[in-house]
């Protein structure tokens, strides 16, 4: 996919979001909506995976440790085809599989449940350390709230993960400032996040522009490249990006839009859209 | 008679790793630099290619193995019982228990047979915490021959195990030529009409003993050996309160949540009879000699005997 068609997909997925959140009248779509660029390159460029097939055994692996922003998840997973896209509007309803933190028994494409902050990671690594024991050359990806961080299990996998040298894992942060309670420095501050990796033997790639897929390409590549370390790769976004209500507003980590706030967070997407289409 | 053969399932545990090691090439053990103490070591040296030190960090080290379990590997974490049930029981719920993953939990050192190093390592509260979760199979083996029986059968089980070992050497009872480990199955070890004691772990050579003496007061004691504590062999239960109307339940584990409780809430709902509940009574251990606190607690012989002489 070119830059133009990464731009219109992830702009996609963040329709998908708001209206998965509004649907189930809840969810989180601020930090699903800073990750969406991320998402969408990781499924559309970055990883080897197939979506008619999506327990095929050599895959790259994507766990969700900021399993909250699932919306994100899914609505990209929708758009790869693992699924319909019109199944987002029964996110969170009874009976649905799209459960409101990923569930890797029932949702195709999930590898991993999560949701739980902290353990997820954990996971990653876990997988990423199976590849090395049985010589297997798939990558593992994993995606965490810079809240998140603030769990002692993220630096527990952290250390295990540098000692052990796994190169096959990336360990991402969704660097978006903003937490439940506020702003992450003012609640109980993560920074600096990337001496913090850094101290635990990862190669580390800072303030990578999550909403620009130039950037975003770069940082996979110089992962890609590393060898005897894992990589975090730390990612300056927005919270909220694309929808002007909810930028940068700690209110919308977990809150879904009324009616009034779907429509013009849609009309604020097909703006985003239309803008894409006249480059 | 021969002299009673003693050894402790934590020894059973390393020992039976590594028998299964040799057949089942995805297994993969865990640790949390107590190899030497959780017995993982024996392993370690057959297969230190297998053998992941976690470092102290249970937490991790139970995502990891889901981690591993969800991409083929059979992992078996390994720590005291306080810490893999206790520490990580919410990684247990969330990260294995939950998606189903096949991670087997060898969780040695349980209930105050620790002996010295007293409360803050005695867990008296895995079997609640283990048997509350929804999917998880709960095992407590009663001797070394059971212990790795158990360990084979929660590798032929696909689904999370929790599988619970002592430090304590405890007398070997199951060496007979027709044993045979059913998941799931009670064992009757001995008849009797006037009262069924169920018990769990190093309980079972206890219960033993204190039915031999109620046989010489003239108390008839049937003997239950209930080594899969969920899913409880509910029939078999039924059966002996049926049977006897009167049980009693034994285990090295808190009176609440354990054996215990599944007895009664299987009882109570089935065929309500009067149950003595014989544990931990809802305090913390302390430290001492392990036999000396088997015997402070009344989880000995003679304590079993007397609580159940005025029970019946």
């Amino acid at each position: 996919m070119n830059k133009v068609e990464l731009q219109k997909t992830a702009n996609e997925v963040r329709k998908g979001i708001v209206t998965a959140v509004h649907s189930a009248k809840a969810g989180h779509p601020g930090g699903s909506l800073s990750a969406a660029d991320v998402y969408t390159y990781l499924y559309f460029e970055e990883m080897n995976i197939d979506p008619k097939d999506p327990k095929k055994a050599d895959r790259d692996r994507f766990v969700l440790s900021k399993g909250h922003t699932a919306p994100g998840l899914y609505s990209t997973l929708a758009q790869r085809g693992y699924f319909p896209v019109e199944d987002l509007k029964t996110l969170r309803q009874l009976g649905s599989y799209l459960q409101g933190h990923p569930d890797m028994k029932h949702i195709p494409g999930v590898d991993m449940s999560s949701g739980s902050l902290g353990q997820g990671i954990s996971a990653a690594v876990g997988m990423a350390l199976s590849a090395k024991l049985s010589n297997d050359s798939y990558r593992v990806y994993t995606l965490l709230g810079d809240g998140e961080i603030q769990e002692g299990q993220v630096w527990e996998a952290a250390m295990f993960a540098g000692h052990r040298k796994l190169d096959n894992l990336v360990v991402m942060v969704d660097n978006n400032g903003l937490q439940i309670d506020g702003k992450i420095e003012d609640v109980c501050s993560p920074y600096p996040i990337g001496d913090k990796f850094k101290a635990f033997n990862f190669h580390v790639i800072e303030n990578v522009d999550a909403h620009d897929f130039d950037a975003i390409k770069a940082a996979f590549d110089e992962a890609k490249a590393t060898k005897g370390m894992p990589t975090a790769i730390v990612f300056k976004s927005v919270k909220g990006k694309g929808v002007s209500f909810m930028e940068n507003n700690a209110g919308w980590h977990g809150k879904a839009p009324n009616d009034d706030e779907y429509a013009t967070a849609m009309a604020d997407l097909e703006k985003v859209g239309e803008a894409i289409c006249q480059k | 008679m021969s002299e009673v053969v003693k050894v402790a399932t934590r020894d059973s545990y390393g020992n039976a790793l590594v028998e299964c090691g040799k057949e089942y090439p995805n297994l993969v053990v865990l640790d949390a630099d107590l190899a030497a103490a959780t017995k993982t070591g024996t392993f370690l040296k057959a297969f230190p290619e297998r053998h992941i030190d976690c470092g102290i960090a249970e937490c991790n080290m139970v995502g990891i193995a889901a981690g591993l379990a969800a991409t083929g590997k059979i992992p078996f974490v390994s720590s005291f019982a306080m810490f893999a049930a206790g520490r990580a029981f919410e990684q247990v719920r969330n990260s294995v228990a939950y998606p189903h993953l096949n991670v087997k939990i060898g969780a040695t050192h349980a209930g105050i047979s620790v002996g010295e190093d007293g409360a803050t390592h005695q867990c008296n509260e895995d079997i609640a915490l283990m048997r509350s979760i929804p999917g998880m199979v709960v095992i407590n083996p009663s001797d070394d021959v059971e212990a790795k029986a158990a360990v084979k059968a929660a590798i032929e089980h696909d689904g999370p195990v929790y599988l619970r070992f002592g430090r304590l050497a405890t007398p070997v009872i199951n060496d007979t030529p027709d044993y045979k480990f059913e998941l799931g199955k009670g064992v009757v070890l001995r008849e009797g009409k006037d009262v069924a004691i169920i018990a769990t772990g190093l309980c079972v050579a206890e219960a033993l003993a204190a039915a031999d003496k109620l046989a010489a007061d003239g108390i008839s004691a049937k003997v239950i050996n209930i080594h899969t504590i969920k899913p409880l062999d509910e029939e078999l239960v039924l059966a002996a309160a049926k049977e006897t109307g009167k049980v009693v339940t034994v285990e090295e584990h808190s009176v609440i949540g354990g054996l215990g409780s599944a007895v009664c809430d299987c009882l109570s709902e089935k065929a309500p009879t009067p149950v003595l509940k014989i544990g931990v009574n809802d305090v913390f251990g302390e430290s001492g000699p392990a036999t000396k606190l088997i015997a402070k607690y009344g989880l000995d012989a003679e304590g079993i005997y007397s609580k159940v002489k005025s029970f019946v």
